[in-house]
C-alpha cells in the first residue's frame, strides 16, 4: 500500500494522535471510562494502522519482536506484581488497599499500576498478532 | 502467613510462572523452572487438602472484597480433591516432558510451549479453585485456548486440523455456559456459586433457571465429551504431542466432569436436577451409550493413541453413570474415578509418548514383539490396561465398584450391567495390545529398539505405580471422595 | 404484543442463530470463525441489554443522576469480549498454519486429503 499518496500522509498525521489519546484514555481509566485494555487496544491500533500502510517490517523497526514478547510479559507480570504486593502488604491477592497505610490512596497506586500492566500487555499482544499473522507466508 | 493465601497462590503461581518462562527463553531453564512450580503446586494442593479435610471448607476472599459481593476461592472436599490430582499428574508428568518435548516440538517453540502448558494448568486449577461463576468462564477459556494452541504443536499437519474442530465445539461448549451463567445472573442476582445454590432453591422452577439449567449441562458435556459430543476428542488426543496427549487426557475432561458435579448439585440441587428435570434419565443413558459405543470404537482402531482416546470416551461414560446415580455411593466412584482414570489413562498415554518417541509411530502393527524389545514400557502398558478394564487389584476395579453398587441400590441393574459389559469390550482392545506386544514374532527387518530413557519410564511407571498402589490402599481415595460426595448431596 | 416487550431476546436469538448456521453450513474456515464470532455477539448482546434498566443513565456517578444501569454485565461482557478477540486469533493463527500445511482452507478438502 505504500504508493497511496493520501493513505500515507494521513496515516502519518493520525498515528501520533492516536497514540495521544491511547495515553488519554490509560491515564483517566481509574476514575472515567477507559482503562488499560481500552488504551492498550487503541495503542495497538496506532502501531497497526502503521504497519497496514508501511508494512509490518516497518512496525518491527519500531519496536522488535523481542521487545514485544518482553513487554507482553512484563505486563502481566506488573499485574500479578500488584497482587503479590498486596499480599506481602498484608491484605489478600489484588487487594490494593494494603499497598498503602491509607486504603483509599492504596488503591489509587494499585489500580493505576494495574492498568498501566494491562495496557501494556494488550498493546503488545495486538502488535504481536498483527505482525505474526501479516508476516506468516 | 503465607498459610493463608494457599488458595490464591495455587492460581497464580502458574500464572506468573509462564510469562517467566517466555522470558527465560532456553528451553532447559523453562523446563527446570516449569518443573519446579509444578511440584510447589502439588506441595499447595496438598495443604490444602489436608487443611480442608482437618477444618472444613476454606474461603479466600480475593482483593479482599467479601463474597457474595467479591470474587470468593472456595474450597471444599470435592475441589481440594480435584486441586490435587491437577497438580499431582501435572508434577508426575514434568520429569518426562523434557525428552518428549525436545523430540515433538521445534526448538524456537519449546520454551513458549512450557508457558502454554503452564497457562493450561492455571485455567484448570483456577476452574477448580474458584467460587465464582464467571470466573468458571473465564478460566475453562484460558485453558481452553491454551489446550487448542498445544494441541496444534503435534507433529503431523492434522494435529491442526483437529484444533481448530476443538476450538469451534470448545467455544461454542463456552459460550452455552456463558448463556447460562447470564440467565442464572439476570434471575438471581449474584455470581457467587454458594449463594446461587440459595437463590436458585428458592425460586423454584422459573422458566430462566430451566433455560440456565439446560445450557450449562449441555455446555459442560460438551466440555467434558459425553457421548454425542464426543466428536472433538478422538483426532484431538491421537494427533497432539504426546506430553499434550497425556496431560489433558488426565485433567481436562477431569474438570469437565468436576464442573457438572458442583452446577448440578451445588447451584441447581439433586432434587431440581433429578426430581423435577428428567437429567438422571437423560445423563445415564448417555453415558451407558458412551461406555459401549467408546469402548467398542476404541477395538477397531489401528493407532494406539486413537485406540487409548476412544477408550477415554468410554471411561468419560462411567463418570456420567456415578454422576448421574445421583446417590452418595455413585458420586463416590465418580471422584475415585476422576482419580484413577487421571493416573491410568496419564500413565498409558505417556507409555505410548515412549513408543512414538523410540519408534516413530504409535501404528498397533508397529507393536508386534514390542513386550520383548521395550518390557518396561509395555509392561506399564499392560498394567494400565488392566486398570482400564477393572480387574482386581488394579485402581480401576475399585472405581468400577462403587459404580455397580451404586446402580444396585438404586435398583438400576441394567446399568450395573452395562458397566461390566463394558469392562469385557475393555478386555478386548487391551487384548488386542497384549496380543500384538507379547504373543506375535516382531517383523524380521525390524530395527533394534532400546528400552526408552529413564526419565520418561519414571514419569510413565510413577503414574502406572501410583493407580496400582490405590487399587490396593483405598482408604486416602475412598475416604476422601466419600466424604466430598456427601458435602454435595447434603447441600440444599 | 407481550413477545414483542423483549425484542432484546429476539434479536439475540435471531443472530446466535444465524452464527450457529455460519459454522456448521459453510465449508470455509473463516466463514466458520467469523459465524463463531456472531455466536459470540449474540450473547454479549443479552448481557448488556439484560444489564440496562429503564431510564437509568450510564454508570458513572453524577449528583444530577439517581438511577444508573448495571454496570456489572457490561464488565463482565468486557471481559468475555477479551476472550472471544483471544480465541479469534487463534483461530485465524491456526487457519493460516492450515492454509500452509494443506494448501487450503476448504474444510471438504482438507477432509479429503487427510482421507488419502
Amino acid at each position: 500500500m505504500t504508493e497511496h499518496l493520501v493513505l500515507r500522509v494521513i496515516s502519518k498525521l493520525l498515528v501520533p494522535p492516536i497514540l495521544l489519546f491511547a495515553l488519554y484514555v490509560q491515564m483517566h481509566g481509574d476514575y472515567g471510562p477507559g482503562g488499560g485494555f481500552q488504551a492498550g487496544v487503541i495503542f495497538g491500533a496506532g502501531l497497526i494502522l502503521y504497519g497496514l500502510v508501511f508494512g509490518a517490517q516497518a512496525v518491527q523497526s519500531v519496536a522488535p519482536m523481542r521487545l514485544l514478547v518482553t513487554l507482553a510479559c512484563l505486563g502481566l507480570l506488573l499485574y500479578a506484581g500488584v497482587g503479590i504486593a498486596s499480599m506481602i502488604g498484608g491484605g489478600s491477592f489484588l487487594e490494593y488497599g494494603a499497598l498503602s497505610a491509607d486504603a483509599t490512596h492504596g488503591n489509587h497506586v494499585g489500580i493505576i499500576i494495574i492498568e498501566i500492566g494491562v495496557g501494556i500487555a494488550v498493546a503488545s499482544v495486538m502488535t504481536i498478532i498483527f505482525c505474526v499473522l501479516a508476516e506468516w507466508r | 502467613m503465607i498459610a493463608t493465601h494457599l488458595p490464591a497462590l495455587q492460581v497464580a503461581l502458574p500464572l506468573i510462572a509462564a510469562p517467566l518462562c517466555i522470558l527465560l527463553r532456553r528451553d532447559r531453564y523453562a523446563w527446570a523452572f516449569t518443573t519446579l512450580v509444578c511440584w510447589g503446586l502439588l506441595a499447595v494442593a496438598a495443604l490444602l487438602l489436608d487443611r480442608v479435610m482437618s477444618e472444613g471448607p476454606i474461603s479466600y476472599r480475593l482483593g479482599g472484597w467479601a463474597p457474595p459481593i467479591g470474587i470468593e476461592y472456595r474450597l471444599d472436599g470435592v475441589n481440594a480433591f480435584v486441586l490435587l490430582i491437577l497438580a499431582g499428574t501435572a508434577a508426575l508428568m514434568m520429569p518426562y516432558a523434557r525428552q518428549s518435548v525436545e523430540r515433538e516440538v521445534a526448538p524456537e517453540r519449546r520454551h513458549l510451549f512450557y508457558a502454554m502448558f503452564l497457562l493450561a494448568l492455571t485455567g484448570l486449577l483456577g476452574i477448580v479453585a474458584t467460587g465464582d461463576a464467571f470466573n468458571v468462564y473465564v478460566f475453562l477459556e484460558i485453558s481452553s485456548l491454551a489446550s487448542y494452541v498445544l494441541i496444534a504443536q503435534g507433529r503431523r499437519r492434522q494435529a491442526l486440523a483437529a484444533s481448530f474442530q476443538y476450538l469451534i465445539l470448545g467455544t461454542i461448549g463456552a459460550s452455552l455456559i456463558l448463556v447460562g451463567i447470564g440467565f442464572l445472573y439476570a434471575k438471581t442476582g449474584t455470581l457467587n456459586i454458594a449463594d446461587l445454590g440459595v437463590r436458585v432453591h428458592a425460586l423454584g422452577e422459573a422458566p430462566a433457571i430451566l433455560a440456565a439449567f439446560a445450557f450449562i449441562t449441555v455446555g459442560v458435556l460438551i466440555k467434558l465429551a459425553l457421548f454425542p459430543f464426543h466428536v472433538w476428542l478422538p483426532n484431538a488426543y491421537a494427533y497432539a504431542p504426546s506430553m499434550v496427549s497425556a496431560f489433558l487426557a488426565a485433567t481436562a475432561t477431569k474438570v469437565g466432569a468436576y464442573l457438572l458435579l458442583r452446577f448440578v448439585f451445588t447451584v441447581f440441587g439433586a432434587p431440581f436436577a433429578f426430581g423435577t428435570l428428567p437429567l438422571k434419565e437423560i445423563l445415564l443413558s448417555l453415558s451407558l451409550v458412551a461406555v459401549l459405543a467408546g469402548s467398542l470404537a476404541a477395538v477397531f482402531q489401528t493407532d494406539l493413541k486413537r485406540l487409548l482416546a476412544f477408550s477415554s470416551i468410554g471411561q468419560i461414560g462411567y463418570l456420567g453413570v456415578g454422576i448421574g446415580l445421583a446417590s452418595v455411593t455413585g458420586v463416590t466412584g465418580a471422584l475415585v474415578h476422576v482419580f484413577n482414570h487421571a493416573l491410568m489413562k496419564g500413565g498409558l498415554f505417556l507409555a505410548a509418548g515412549t513408543i512414538a518417541y523410540r519408534l516413530g509411530t504409535t501404528d498397533l502393527s508397529a507393536l508386534n514383539g514390542l513386550g520383548r524389545r521395550m518390557p518396561f514400557t509395555m509392561a506399564a502398558v499392560v498394567i494400565g490396561g488392566l486398570g482400564l478394564v477393572g480387574v482386581p487389584v488394579t485402581s480401576g476395579f475399585v472405581s468400577k465398584w462403587y459404580l455397580v453398587q451404586g446402580a444396585f441400590e438404586e435398583g438400576l441393574w441394567p446399568a450395573a450391567l452395562f458397566v461390566l459389559l463394558g469392562s469385557l469390550i475393555a478386555l478386548a482392545y487391551v487384548g488386542r495390545l497384549v496380543e500384538a506386544a507379547y504373543f506375535r514374532a516382531a517383523p524380521a527387518d525390524a530395527e533394534p529398539v532400546r528400552e526408552a530413557p529413564w526419565a520418561m519410564q519414571l514419569s510413565t511407571w510413577a503414574l502406572i505405580a501410583g493407580s496400582l498402589y490405590f487399587g490396593l490402599h483405598t482408604e486416602l481415595t475412598v475416604g476422601i471422595a466419600e466424604r466430598a460426595a456427601a458435602a454435595l448431596l447434603g447441600a440444599p | 404484543m407481550e413477545a414483542l416487550a423483549h425484542v432484546n431476546y429476539w434479536a439475540a436469538i435471531a443472530l446466535a442463530m444465524i452464527g450457529l448456521y455460519a459454522i456448521i453450513a459453510p465449508s470455509n474456515l473463516i466463514k466458520k470463525l467469523i459465524g463463531l464470532g456472531m455466536f459470540q455477539s449474540a450473547i454479549f448482546l443479552i448481557y448488556i441489554t439484560a444489564g440496562k434498566v429503564e431510564g437509568g443513565t450510564a454508570p458513572i456517578i453524577d449528583a444530577a443522576y439517581e438511577v444508573y444501569s448495571n454496570p456489572l454485565p457490561h464488565v463482565l461482557i468486557l471481559t468475555a469480549i477479551v476472550v472471544a478477540v483471544s480465541t479469534l486469533a487463534v483461530g485465524l493463527a491456526l487457519t493460516v498454519a492450515i492454509k500452509r500445511a494443506y494448501g487450503t482452507v476448504e474444510e471438504d478438502e482438507i477432509v479429503e486429503q487427510d482421507r488419502r
